[in-house]
């Protein structure tokens, strides 16, 4: 009795964190769609959403109940089996990933000694499915869409690995809170150690995530019928929620890798810490946005929605100052670690895909072979070049003793000629090409 | 080019042309191809090796109404062939029965007729630019350009009620008298717009997938433009320095000091660039008119019934996609015996398998985009 | 208790998942089952503490080696496959062929487990993590079969190349 009581002590945190993590993200995702349309919007000079809910806060909750609404429509000849799982086994690596990995401090469902090996892992078998989808629908182009989105998946994952290979030698471990520790032993946030490799992978990722603009093999519905579409309904739902809860671990991936995971800026030195009272601040400033706007909407009910909206961001940044202000040493200042890191590392994933929407909506897309041939022909062998140049400044820093503050930089410099060099001689191969336009 | 007229296969004979090559139907109902076009292209693996284009979608038979109206009842009708341009449309029209007539529309007329005429090219090509971008994966142009627009369509219905279909002018001259305001809303609409041609160009001249996308694409040497008939942005960035408005002048464009751009290689990339440019010298245009506007009387010397001599006539103007041509036979009375629509759209898309040979498939959005077709112009 | 049931759990999906690959018609669910037979076999890695096993045999075995399978077997059209007959007239000699070496197997062990060498287990939480272990191991002992092995691998790379790339 008593083993199993140890039993259930022991799994609580980790199934609270599970359940949170089914129960919410598929929500998050929503707004994060929300987010995605009120910021292409803003970039285009309109509004977005602003009917359902204030603002359209309650868009994603009406697209919910809509699509599961909608009937259900399987292709005849399809394989109805491989059809069922197939959104599912996409939603499920994706809610697997995150799993793995720490939003702060206190909510991780495992810290798996091999944590980023296993976040990288499974996304490996999301490929499936989206492989699997395009299959199903039993359509000619509907599968070439699918085969051509899985080999642009298949040769990005090679550039991230390496760009987190060197992000790995630098933290020394593969478990995802120590990494995050390194980065706070270190005093600096591996950005900044590997600069390079951060632009590698936020490049990588957004070919990862098939967005644009790597995003052919989706875009390419105009042209030939992509993986999705003969779903509809829920299913496609599913599909659309795989495709950003992606986002949001490749977003968790690099925050937790490159920029110091739930660190605030500055962990490491005191003189900073007023910057602890920056997520309060910011939570009332958006609460007093909230408000501000609260009278000018057109329906009383939408302004009573948008003044709770503001009443429970005040909520937020009483529950992130709480810990600040009471007596240190009590269980509610110990809170703090937990309380903020969420923010922090939450804040730092947003601004990295505020970063993906603002890529999204600023370039064209790329051609398919142009894709492919960015892939192997540039990012593979800067990665490369990248891990070596990692790994002699890390031989420069331990055996020779050189400060970190000249190996680093002075890699780094020496990676970004090789990446010139690298560059300018797929330039020239490209001018051979530029007539014909395509490699024969 | 002996190969240019490869009998087509159908879908059951697949097979005979051997194992790598599909038929792939770009149906018409299709985002990107502006309107009802279908294209079946021949694919070998990823290359397009053959191409045909099926139009007639939205054939109404204009030309054929056109022989039971009158002159003055067949005007509307003009607007709806290029609808993205109407009022080009209509100054041609116009100007072919003054020809016939042997009237003159009066030069105040003439000088509002070009104005509204540049305001129109300007229109055009932002919706031209807004779409071609959107095709090509930049999602932000199209609104920016659509807001521009926003201003010329004001313009137009202040002017003649209409945004789209507008029927601007007349046979003889204009029936509106410009509105108190026009010169001051022209101003205000040219006035900035350089900077925003200078913001689409900040977008999209110089990222590099954009000209990735676009260099080197279709390419039509000035032998093959001159060919095909080509006109238009489409003939002048292959190189020919050929504008109607400069080489018989028309309206008031002798009046007025503009460029014509020219491209060097005729690729995707030179439209790209003759487009733009030609978007800032119509502002110059624009501008130069307003500065101007002679008074005295908007409608020439016409009878309420027009009744042409028997005779023919053709009469081109640079619309802006290309060479419009009108050519009317008169037999003497009220309704024209014949009217033939030169339509550049449809002229310009012949020499589309040309430029799409040897690409992929994914260059075939760029490159019926970068064509500026409008298919209510193909088919008429 | 919870490591037996865990442990009989991913042995029988594993086996089940086996039986399942050779007994479909439609090759893309044996491929399907084939991948949850390799994950299964991965969790048995991971039962074992052997995580650097576990996560390598889903990196590379299901979400490599079996995408490339899944590519290949989607590209050829195998739907002649669902109307050929699957089992051929004397499958009952091969069921008791199976049995017999199945026995035999079993017999073998039995009997011969007291000689097998096999230690005490230390137990696995006194060992560093596995990544490190197998790391330092491979890049220590077992330097030269490494290089051996990369070197093949880009031999095998190039010749796909090679081979695939048509004729310019």
């Amino acid at each position: 009795m008593q083993a199993l009581i140890n039993f259930v002590i022991s799994i609580w945190v980790p199934l609270v964190c599970a359940l949170v993590i089914v129960a919410v993200l598929p929500l998050a995702a929503g707004y994060i769609v929300l987010m995605e349309r009120k910021v292409m919007a803003d970039m285009q000079a309109r509004l977005g959403p602003m009917r359902v809910g204030p603002h359209g806060l309650l868009q994603p909750i009406a697209d919910a109940v809509k699509l599961l609404l909608k009937e259900d429509i399987i292709p005849e000849e399809a394989d109805k089996g491989i059809f069922w799982i197939a959104p599912l086994i996409s939603v499920t690596a994706g809610m697997l990933a995150m799993s793995a990995l720490a939003i702060g401090p206190w909510f991780q469902v495992a810290d798996l000694n091999i944590g980023l090996l296993f976040v990288v892992g499974i996304g490996a078998l999301g490929i499936f499915g989206i492989v699997l989808g395009g299959w199903s629908s039993n359509s000619h182009y509907s599968l070439l869409g699918a085969l051509r989105s899985a080999a642009q998946l298949v040769s990005y994952e090679t550039a991230a690995g390496m760009a987190i290979v060197g992000a790995l030698l630098l933290a020394g471990t593969l478990s995802i809170r120590e990494i995050i520790e390194a980065q706070e032993d270190y005093r600096v946030w591996f950005v900044f150690a590997s600069p390079v490799g951060f632009f590698i992978y936020v490049v990588a990722s957004i070919a990862e995530t098939n967005r644009a603009p790597f995003d052919l093999p989706e875009a390419e519905s105009e042209l030939v019928a992509g993986y999705m579409t003969e779903y509809s309904g829920f299913r496609w739902a599913l599909y659309f929620l795989a495709e950003y809860t992606n986002m949001v671990v490749v977003a968790s991936i690099a925050t937790t890798l490159f920029l110091g995971g739930w660190l605030r800026p500055f962990a490491g030195s005191r003189a900073f810490d007023f910057l602890d009272y920056l997520p309060s601040v910011m939570m009332l400033g958006v609460a007093g946005y909230c408000f501000y706007r609260a009278p000018k909407q057109p329906v009383k009910i939408q302004q009573m929605v948008l003044a709770a909206v503001g009443a429970s961001f005040i909520l937020v940044a009483g529950i992130l100052a709480a810990p600040l202000l009471a007596p240190a040493g009590s269980m509610l200042a110990s809170a703090k670690a937990g309380l903020h890191g969420a923010f922090w590392f939450l804040l730092k994933v947003v601004l990295y895909l505020y970063l993906f929407m603002w890529l999204r909506f600023t370039f064209p897309r790329y051609r398919f072979d142009q894709l492919m041939r960015l892939g192997w022909q540039f990012l593979i062998p800067l990665s490369i070049v990248n891990v070596m140049g990692i790994g002699l400044a890390l031989v420069l820093h331990r055996q020779l003793g050189w400060s970190h503050w000249t190996a680093f930089p002075l890699t780094t410099i020496l990676t970004l000629a090789v990446a010139g060099m690298l560059g300018s001689a797929g330039a020239k191969k490209d001018k051979e090409h530029a007539i014909v336009g395509e490699e024969a | 080019m002996a190969d240019q007229r490869i009998p087509f296969a159908t879908h059951a004979e697949t097979t005979v042309l051997g194992a790598d090559e599909i038929v792939l139907n770009m149906g018409p109902q299709h985002p990107s191809t502006h309107g009802v076009l279908r294209v079946k292209l021949r694919l070998d693996g990823e290359k397009v090796i053959g191409s045909e284009c099926v139009i007639g979608y939205l054939h109404r038979g204009v030309e054929k109404i056109a022989e039971h109206r009158t002159y003055t009842q067949f005007a509307p009708y003009v607007d709806r062939m290029d609808y993205v341009a109407a009022v080009s449309n209509g100054l041609g029209y116009c100007e072919a029965v003054e020809k016939l007539l042997g009237a003159e529309a009066p030069l105040r007329a003439r000088v509002i007729r070009t104005i509204l005429t540049e305001l129109q090219r300007i229109a055009s090509h932002l919706f031209w630019l807004g779409t071609h971008a959107l095709d090509i994966g930049a999602l932000t142009p199209l609104f920016y350009c659509l807001r521009e627009r926003e201003e010329i369509l004001k313009i137009f219905e202040k002017y003649c009620g209409a945004r789209l279909t507008t029927h601007a002018f007349r046979i003889g001259g204009l029936q509106y008298e410009a509105y108190d305001e026009l010169e001051k809303d022209v101003e205000r609409f040219c006035t900035p717009f350089d900077k925003r041609v200078d913001e689409y160009e900040s977008l999209l001249t110089g990222n590099r997938i954009w000209v990735g996308r676009t260099k080197g694409i279709g390419i039509l040497t000035a032998k093959e433009a001159i060919d095909y008939a080509a006109s238009g942005p489409v003939l002048r960035a292959s190189g020919v320095k050929w504008d109607i408005r400069k080489a018989m002048p028309y309206a008031a464009y002798d009046l007025y000091k503009f460029e014509i751009p020219t491209g060097k290689n005729g690729d995707t990339f030179d439209r790209y660039i003759v487009r733009m440019e030609e978007m800032r010298q119509s502002r110059l245009i624009c501008l130069q008119a307003i500065e101007n506007i002679p008074a005295g009387p908007i409608m020439g010397k016409v009878g309420k019934v027009l009744k042409p001599p028997p005779g023919e006539v053709y009469h081109s103007i640079e619309a802006p996609k290309g060479e419009l041509g009108y050519y009317i036979v008169s037999d003497g009375t009220t309704q024209p015996y014949r009217v033939r629509i030169r339509p550049p759209s449809l002229i310009n898309l012949e020499a589309f398998d040309k430029m799409i040979r040897g690409h992929l498939v994914a260059d075939v959005v760029a490159i019926i985009g970068t064509l500026d077709i409008v298919l209510g112009e193909v088919d008429r | 208790m919870l490591d037996q049931i865990v442990f009989y759990f991913f042995a029988a999906l594993a086996v089940i998942s086996a039986l399942l690959v050779v007994t479909r018609r439609n090759v893309v669910q044996s491929a399907i089952f084939l991948i949850t037979a390799l994950l299964a076999t991965a969790g048995i890695f991971l039962q074992l503490h052997a995580e650097f096993l576990f996560i390598v045999q889903v990196i590379l075995y299901a979400g490599g080696i079996m995408v490339l399978f899944v590519f290949v077997i989607m590209l050829i059209n195998l739907d002649v496959s669902i109307h050929q007959v699957q089992f051929n007239r004397q499958w009952w000699l091969g069921l008791l062929l199976a049995l017999v070496l199945g026995a035999q197997l079993i017999l073998a062990v039995a009997l011969g487990r007291s000689g097998l060498p096999l230690g005490e287990p230390a137990p696995a939480t006194a060992l560093e993590p596995s990544t490190q272990l197998v790391g330092r191991v491979l890049f220590n002992e077992y330097m030269l079969p490494f290089e051996i092995a990369s070197i093949l691998l880009l031999v095998a790379m190039i010749g796909a190349v090679v081979m695939a790339k048509k004729k310019v």
